[in-house]
């Protein structure tokens, strides 16, 4: 169940260029956090920041009650989180959002296809297919080689395919060249970045079963505000924050 | 310490309520906390349909505040009241339904269905949304039009009905005399304040509806100075609203001349601050020399006897 929580920074660490790692801790259990689900992350105290920042949680450790999360310093939110110290606390709701329905999948393989700050939730979606027996390969896009995060990572899990904008590491080109080069072989595609990316993702993979995890800029990040709808194909709207961010790639349209 | 207040159609336990638009149609925040610890609850914005609102990007964050541009999407009024409203009048806490409409014939309709849902036990008449093309704040800022859709609505509705003013005007009083005129119950005061945030990258406004509605406490000097200005104006029961985050503001709002008191964008930043200012109130009251809730009611005025001491 949704909840406030003060959780308390374990660890952080810069893991690629303007890229950090946070473990948090819990005082209580965080079995309950699926993968595709995010943090509501309130920013300082007081009134300077009344918007709390939707993040991803990318891992999850249920024995010592730890949630991992990464993210990029864009802005002001971003950049103060990424400034705190081991010891400080951060004020977040939790678990936000739906899951990617891995248990009610049958599948053997999956292609995760992840774009920047779109790959973290990949990692612990990644973990609990393996953990199921299921076969995963992994296509992650970034920028250029400074941004690349969590290559070996994911290689402890799967077959791992980088692409760069630049061609500085890995492939050249966006992911969705990479997936055409490679042609792997899967049942159900996670996919979760930038909407263009989601866009060429979802046409590429047209006649595939898959998901997609969209990011829109949040006021509540609990269905109460209409702030983060996307127009779905049944004439309706879904609200990111609380029937998404997870949606079956066929159910939203994206523009 | 006695929170009550007694309002038209509304007999409140505390004066804190959730302002229309920040807490859904509250069945989200149940998740967080008992709703019967509220004073009330106002509802979403409700149209004659579905609507669906504006384009993406709605919401912004400034200084001390925020713009939105919802653009009032909601199911539509008869899936709110088949669909959300009945889960919600399982707590014992009176529900305010917000009207909105882009014609006096909308209004009317949406407020005559609303009006007779036997769990709603007042309307708060939105003529004041700043993020629809049509309707919306034109009747707002328009005394003749805000006296007319007044009017109209009043004969439609069974229950209260407490004009939502905006506060994009000149002169607040004028629009109040008109709607009060009209024979409203209550005022809500205010509504959000049009304002625009550019992207310094993109060179472009970031809402994409470019212009939203300014909330947070950086709106609040703005809403006490309006209440202030209309209760000095005329005896009418205002739900005062606009950046409260706090028991002391809460107070501000009393001094002014709110007869009780509505959050709207602090719910984001804290799901609990409603319960929190609750809890808080009493103390707060009994710090500045009050012995109940009513007996703050109106105090900022000068003509009201003040309970100074100098002891
Ligand atoms: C469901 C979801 C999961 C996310 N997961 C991650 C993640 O794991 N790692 C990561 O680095 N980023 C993630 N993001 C994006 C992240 O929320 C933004 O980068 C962050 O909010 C920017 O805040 P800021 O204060 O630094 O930027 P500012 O530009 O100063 O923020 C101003 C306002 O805009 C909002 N905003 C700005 N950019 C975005 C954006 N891209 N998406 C949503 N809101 C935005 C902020 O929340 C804030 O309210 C996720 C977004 C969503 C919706
Ligand atoms: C996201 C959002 C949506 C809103 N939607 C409505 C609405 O549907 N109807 C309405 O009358 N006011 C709406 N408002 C205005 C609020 O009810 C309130 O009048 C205003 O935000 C000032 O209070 P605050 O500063 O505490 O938020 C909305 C405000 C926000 C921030
Ligand atoms: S952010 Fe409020 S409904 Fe999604």
């Amino acid at each position: 169940m949704i909840r406030k929580d003060m959780l308390s920074i374990k660890k952080l660490e810069t893991i690629a260029k303007d890229t950090f790692l946070i473990v948090l801790a819990s005082n209580i259990s965080v079995d309950d956090v699926a993968p595709g689900q995010f943090i509501h992350i309130r920013i300082g105290q007081g009134n300077a920041h009344l918007l709390r920042r939707p993040i991803s949680i990318a891992d999850v450790d249920q024995a010592n009650q730890l949630l991992t999360i990464i993210f990029k310093s864009v802005g002001e939110g971003t950049t103060q989180l990424s400034k705190q110290k081991v010891g400080d606390q951060v004020d977040a709701l939790l678990p936000c959002g739906t899951a990617y329905p891995i248990a009610g999948l049958t599948m053997h393989s999956a292609l995760l296809i992840g774009g920047g700050i779109g790959v973290p939730p990949l990692y612990y979606l990644a973990k609990q297919l393996v953990a199921k027996g299921i076969k995963v390969t992994a296509i992650l896009g970034f920028q250029n080689k400074e941004h690349v995060f969590y290559e070996q990572e994911f290689q402890a899990l799967g077959d791992v395919y980088i692409a760069t904008n630049d061609g500085s590491y890995g492939y050249q080109g966006f992911v969705t060249d990479v997936y055409q080069q490679v042609q792997p072989d899967f049942d159900c595609y996670f996919s979760c970045g930038p909407t263009a990316m989601l866009k060429s993702v979802t046409s590429t993979l047209e006649d595939k079963q898959g998901y997609i995890s969209l990011e829109e800029r949040m006021g509540c990040g609990v269905g109460a505000c209409f702030a983060c709808v996307v127009p779905s194909h049944d004439g309706g709207y879904r609200k990111i924050c609380q029937q998404g961010p997870v949606f079956p790639a066929k159910e939203v349209a994206l523009s | 310490m006695n929170l009550s207040v007694s309002l038209p159609g509304l007999s409140l336990k505390n004066p804190v309520m959730p302002a229309s638009g920040c807490f859904g149609f509250g069945m989200e925040y149940s998740k967080f906390y008992d709703l019967e610890q509220l004073g009330a609850i106002i509802i979403k914005a409700a149209t004659e349909e579905m609507r669906y609102g504006n384009a993406t990007p709605r919401v912004a964050e400034t200084t001390v505040g925020m713009l939105n541009a919802i653009g009032l999407q909601n199911p539509g009024v008869l899936n709110i009241i088949e669909k959300e409203v009945p889960p919600l009048a399982a707590y014992n806490t009176p529900i305010i339904a917000n009207v909105a409409g882009s014609t006096i014939e909308e209004y009317e309709l949406v407020a005559e269905k609303l009006g007779n849902t036997e769990q709603i036990a007042a309307l708060e008449l939105n003529i004041s949304c700043p993020n629809v093309k049509e309707g919306g704040v034109q009747f707002g800022t328009d005394p003749d039009l805000a006296y007319e859709v007044t009017k109209r609505v009043k004969a439609q509705s069974s229950v209260p009905v407490y004009v939502k003013l905006s506060p994009n005007v000149t002169d607040i009083v004028t629009i109040a005399k008109a709607v009060a005129a009209a024979g409203a119950d209550g005022l809500s005061m205010i509504n959000t304040l049009t304002g625009m945030q550019i992207n310094l990258q993109s060179r472009r406004p970031i809402l994409a509806n470019q212009v939203g509605g300014l909330s947070g406490p950086t709106i609040k000097p703005i809403a006490i100075r309006m209440i202030y200005q209309v209760r000095e104006a005329l005896d009418i029961p205002i739900i005062g609203m606009g950046g409260i985050t706090c028991a002391e503001d809460v107070l501000e709002f009393l001094l002014a001349g709110a007869n009780a008191v509505a959050v709207g964008t602090a719910n984001f930043t804290n799901p609990f601050i409603c319960p929190e200012i609750i809890t808080a109130l009493p103390d707060t009251l009994a710090k500045y020399g009050f012995n109940s809730l009513q007996d703050a009611i109106g105090k900022g005025h000068a003509h009201e006897t003040t309970n100074l001491s100098r002891a």
